[in-house]
């Protein structure tokens, strides 16, 4: 049994997005589904009915068609009443949804007795569940944005230049809470040539925002302030005063402020007055991007770009939405990810499995029955402070190229040199002068490989085999003095014969080392080069 | 030439040996290194040729081996293949073992040189000692030959009891060479002799029978090692101070190298030079490890292309697939053309990539990858979190994550190059089959992990194809 996909068109007044896009409606298609989409629904994200079409969608003319025509429904926006209303029984709708802060709409979906997956509600901690993290896609697509927004409102220039017509200095923006949207504010500002200066309650984060070509702006007071999960969360009177210290401090130097924070489940903190605002240089520009959640600006208008002390101050909500095109495939992708989990026999069936932490996780309505908030993950119980150093693995440095790496424990070294001392000893009782000279030099040669193989690069390590075997053909002089001795008294009873000939083979055969090594050798390090 | 002047040259020799090896150290001096090897052996030759103890009777005897041998190895190394290299050495190791063994008989069926007491009994060990290494080496050479060359099966032959095998066959060699030093006259001596010959080859090729096909880089400088003391323990035989320091020179290069090898591996020096080795009883069926769970995702020569092309920092992870399949050159093509476009390329080498030490560095080279893009395992394991895309040619074990967090693997320890850690890795593979250790790789089943089926030289061809186009 084939499942139909129903994608309907975003009623929501300014909503752009889309929920699915061509691309994704061929693989959706692969998966075993039929795709139907509702007349119009990608026209505001740059998708036509014709490129659905020619992906293998069919098109339903209107929205009351698409709805009882659908076992699944993907969305962008949560569902109004009215949309409610035409859902079938039975049917599994995925989308955001926001449980927490739409408790009423939790009610009405559940009355109409089907299965709902709340993008936001995905356990962000599983790392298996980060393709289909939705969340993460809409908040670096907003982060960019809002980067792109300041820099529309803002009249200068964002990269610092010496011009013939004079020197014009860099933009500095400072960006508040380096999540994913930060973050990606951050690397989109300091590509544009900002100076980028950035801060976060969670000190881990401090070598992300580095990494990304940002400054890490230190509050000077001493608190953790990881939430679990990957959150912030409400920090100490005292700490928020020394925070709003150093705000203010931003406020003052920076032309362009952006701002994330958010706690989740709360109001977004209050981080810039209306006194920092007055402060700062005319024309500079706030991007507020917790404008949904109150602001963290005092004076933001959400949803609105507006000018108080001659700074624009911009509130949109919608900052995915601006991006429609690219909002959508990421939207759509993190869609046919999640739909890949739901279908792991690729027939075109779901299987809403609870045994699967991130389908439980995702699930807030199942068969009409409220299944949110789901249990914690067992597996993310790790401890939020975690401990300073990561874990020294045990790095053995290898020796290559530098002799001993560490120094031997005391007790080998001494079992060593007792049972060198017993053999040395056993040498000298009983062998005779003539052989411990030919020792000595046995002995210390020796230690002369030893000290200069270890300078060999490993990369000339079969050049060095090679030669040593070429070396190692030294042995043909021991057959040369066997060829043909100068033979006193004591020829008599030597088979000369025999030993002529062993000699001879051993000759030869070393003679195919002594020239076949070195010439090889020749020929690999000529191959060496820069 | 009197003995003081062909002493002075041996010394000559040697330091040109040894000069020959330290130039080893660094590519732009190596081949001044091996040129005074060159040189070294040309002196040390001459020396004793004109020397007092080779008489003008013998002289074209010499030029006719010389020319015998010299041409057959000039003609090897002209012929062989830069993948060929680790069969030829091993089969070069083989020559010296051989000659130790013929040099060490003639030696004793010498009668010109008159011993007696303590002399006559070192010298009788020093024979027995001599052509037990050189036995050992050839047969062993001969063995580790075949399995390079594909002529004898890479499975690792494990006879049961074999370490008390080997025991047995110690102290059968210990008795007889207790007989030997007895005998009173060189008949009597040789049936000892001939006994101990024998064993000792059975003995060097059970030692390499039982070692698989990964663990070669061992037993190749292992033998490297043993050709080495060969040398050194005829020196000993003929009172050579030239054999001695020469010989001692090669072994001890050996011996680090399997020293490096064994520890690129995580495996113990000891077991290795005992030859027992193989990991044999406890570990070969790997089952027991945790059997890492997940898809692997599949991808194109087409999409792997446009990974590549979409990076802009690569590293190139060669093993043993590469050399089969002969795709070297195809993977410098790659290189040349993504590093003319800005992408950083690199290749990282493992220890024991390959079935040689130093195999990889020799195949890059001969595909004319010039050497400072190629680091080793240490200078790059700490630049793939900043690496986008690492690509694996034909390796698995030394690219297993498993060695580093799996206690339970039997790996577990080895040092391994991190490509996890990259933005995305591809590993080229012809099947899922598991490396010679028969461990399951889960970096196949990490979610930044990709794999590319089929020959590694043709699906490459593909890429440079895509690449091109």
């Amino acid at each position: 049994m084939s499942l139909t996909i129903g994608i309907p068109r975003e009623i929501y007044a300014g909503e752009k997005r889309v929920a699915t896009v061509p691309d994704v409606v061929e693989k959706l298609i692969k998966l075993g589904f039929a795709v139907r989409v509702e007349s119009g629904a990608g026209e505001a994200a740059n998708f036509g009915d014709e490129a659905y079409q020619a992906a293998g969608a069919s098109i339903a003319a209107s929205a009351a068609d698409l709805w009882t025509g659908s076992d699944l429904v993907f969305k962008v926006r949560a569902p109004t009443a009215a949309e409610i209303a035409q859902i079938r029984p039975g049917t599994t709708l995925i989308s955001f949804i926001w449980p927490a802060q739409n408790p009423e709409l939790m009610q009405q979906l559940a009355a109409r007795k089907i299965t709902v997956l709340a993008m936001d509600a995905l356990p962000r901690t599983l790392s298996r569940a980060q393709k289909m993290d939705s969340l993460t896609s809409m908040a670096s697509i907003s982060g960019y944005r809002a980067v792109i927004e300041a820099a529309n409102a803002f009249g200068r220039f964002f990269n610092g230049q010496v011009t013939a017509a004079g020197k014009i200095p860099p933009a500095k923006v400072f960006v508040a809470g380096a999540g994913v949207a930060g973050l990606a504010a951050i690397g989109t500002a300091a590509n544009l040539g900002a100076i980028v200066r950035a801060n976060d309650t969670r000190a881990e984060v401090a070598d992300q925002v580095v990494s990304l070509g940002g400054e890490f702006v230190k509050v000077d007071y001493e608190e953790e302030g990881s939430g679990g999960g990957g959150y912030a969360k409400v920090m100490s009177e005292g700490f928020q005063q020394a925070q709003r210290e150093m705000y203010a401090k931003q406020a003052r130097e920076s032309d362009i402020i952006i701002t994330t924070a958010l706690i989740p489940g709360k109001p977004a903190p209050r981080l810039i007055t209306a006194g920092m605002v007055q402060s700062m240089k005319p024309g500079s520009v706030i991007v507020d991007m917790a404008g949904e959640q109150g602001g963290n600006c005092e004076l933001t208008v959400p949803g609105e770009a507006v000018v108080r002390h001659g700074v624009t101050i911009v509130g949109y909500t919608d900052l995915p939405s601006r991006l429609a095109k690219q909002a959508s495939t990421l939207y759509a992708t993190n869609l046919l990810r999640l739909t890949e989990e739901l279908c792991k026999t690729k027939d075109g069936s779901i299987n809403v499995n609870f045994e699967d932490e991130a389908i439980r996780g995702l699930t807030v309505i199942k068969d009409g029955e409220v299944t949110w908030p789901a249990p914690p993950l067992k597996v993310a119980a790790a401890p939020p402070p975690r401990p300073a150093a990561a874990t020294p693995a045990p790095a053995k440095k290898s020796a290559h190229g530098h002799g001993e790496s560490e120094p031997m424990a005391g007790g080998t070294l001494a079992v060593i040199f007792g049972v060198g001392a017993v053999l040395f000893w056993l040498v000298g009782a009983y062998a005779p002068a003539s052989f411990l000279s030919h020792f000595t030099v046995f002995v210390l040669a020796c230690f002369i490989g030893y000290m200069v193989i270890w300078n060999v690069k490993p990369s000339l390590h079969t050049p060095l085999m090679s030669v040593t075997n070429a070396i190692s053909s030294i042995i043909a002089v021991g057959a040369l003095v066997q060829i043909a001795p100068p033979l006193g008294a004591a020829a008599e009873g030597r088979p000369s014969g025999l030993i002529l000939g062993l000699a001879f083979v051993a000759l030869a055969l070393t003679a195919v080392n002594m020239f076949g090594g070195f010439a090889v050798t020749r020929r690999m390090l000529a191959m060496f080069r820069k | 030439m009197s003995a003081s002047l062909a002493a002075v040259a041996y010394i000559g020799a040697t330091i040109l040996f040894i000069l020959s090896l330290g130039g080893l150290s660094n590519p732009e001096t190596a081949r001044r290194g091996n040129l005074y090897g060159m040189v070294g052996m040309a002196l040390a030759v001459l020396a004793t040729v004109f020397g007092p103890r080779v008489t003008m009777a013998g002289v074209p005897w010499i030029i006719g081996a010389m020319l015998i041998g010299g041409s057959i190895g000039l003609y090897a190394a002209r012929k062989v293949q830069m993948t060929q290299m680790p069969e030829l050495v091993a089969l070069m190791h083989s020559l010296v073992g051989l000659a130790a063994c013929l040099v060490g008989f003639a030696s004793y069926v010498d009668t010109s040189i008159e011993f007696t007491g303590a002399e006559k009994a070192i010298h009788e060990i020093e024979i027995y000692i001599g052509i037990l290494i050189g036995a050992v080496t050839f047969s062993g050479s001969v063995v580790a030959f075949g399995k390079l060359s594909g002529k004898i099966g890479g499975k690792p032959l494990l006879l049961p009891g074999r370490h008390w095998i080997n025991l047995f066959a110690l102290l059968v060699v210990i008795w007889f060479g207790y007989a030997f030093l007895q005998a009173h006259d060189i008949a009597a001596g040789m049936t000892p002799l001939v006994v101990m010959t024998v064993i000792a080859l059975l003995f060097g090729i059970h030692m390499v029978m039982a070692i698989g096909g990964a663990d070669m880089p061992v037993v190749v400088s292992m033998l490297n090692s043993y050709s080495g003391w060969a040398a050194a323990a005829t020196g000993f035989m003929l009172s050579n101070d030239l054999l001695i320091v020469t010989g001692a020179l090669v072994g001890s290069s050996g011996a680090i190298l399997s020293y490096i090898m064994c520890r690129a591996m995580n495996r113990n020096f000891i077991s290795v030079i005992a030859g027992g080795f193989g990991t044999g009883d406890g570990a070969a069926p790997a089952a027991a490890g945790a059997q890492p769970a997940g898809e692997v995702t599949s991808v194109s020569a087409a999409e792997t292309a446009e990974l590549l092309s979409a990076a802009k920092s690569v590293v190139i992870i060669p093993g043993y697939g590469m050399a089969v399949a002969q795709a070297q050159h195809t993977v410098y093509e790659i290189t040349r053309l993504l590093r003319d476009r800005g992408v950083n390329v690199r290749f990282a080498i493992h220890p024991v990539a390959g079935r040689m030490p130093g195999h990889m560095n020799v195949l890059l080279a001969e595909a004319k990858v010039p050497y400072d893009i190629v680091l080793e395992m240490d200078e790059i394991n700490e630049d793939f979190p900043a690496t986008d895309v690492s690509m694996v040619i034909g390796a698995n074990d030394i690219v297993n994550p498993g060695a580093e967090d799996d206690p339970n693997s039997p790996i577990a320890g080895m040092p391994v190059l991190q490509v996890w850690k990259s933005k995305t890795s591809i590993v080229m593979k012809r099947s899922m089959a598991s490396g010679y250790a028969g461990v399951d790789n889960p970096l196949f089943y990490k979610e930044n992990n990709r794999m590319l089926f089929g020959d590694a030289k043709k699906m490459l061809d593909e890429v440079l194809g895509v690449l091109k186009g």
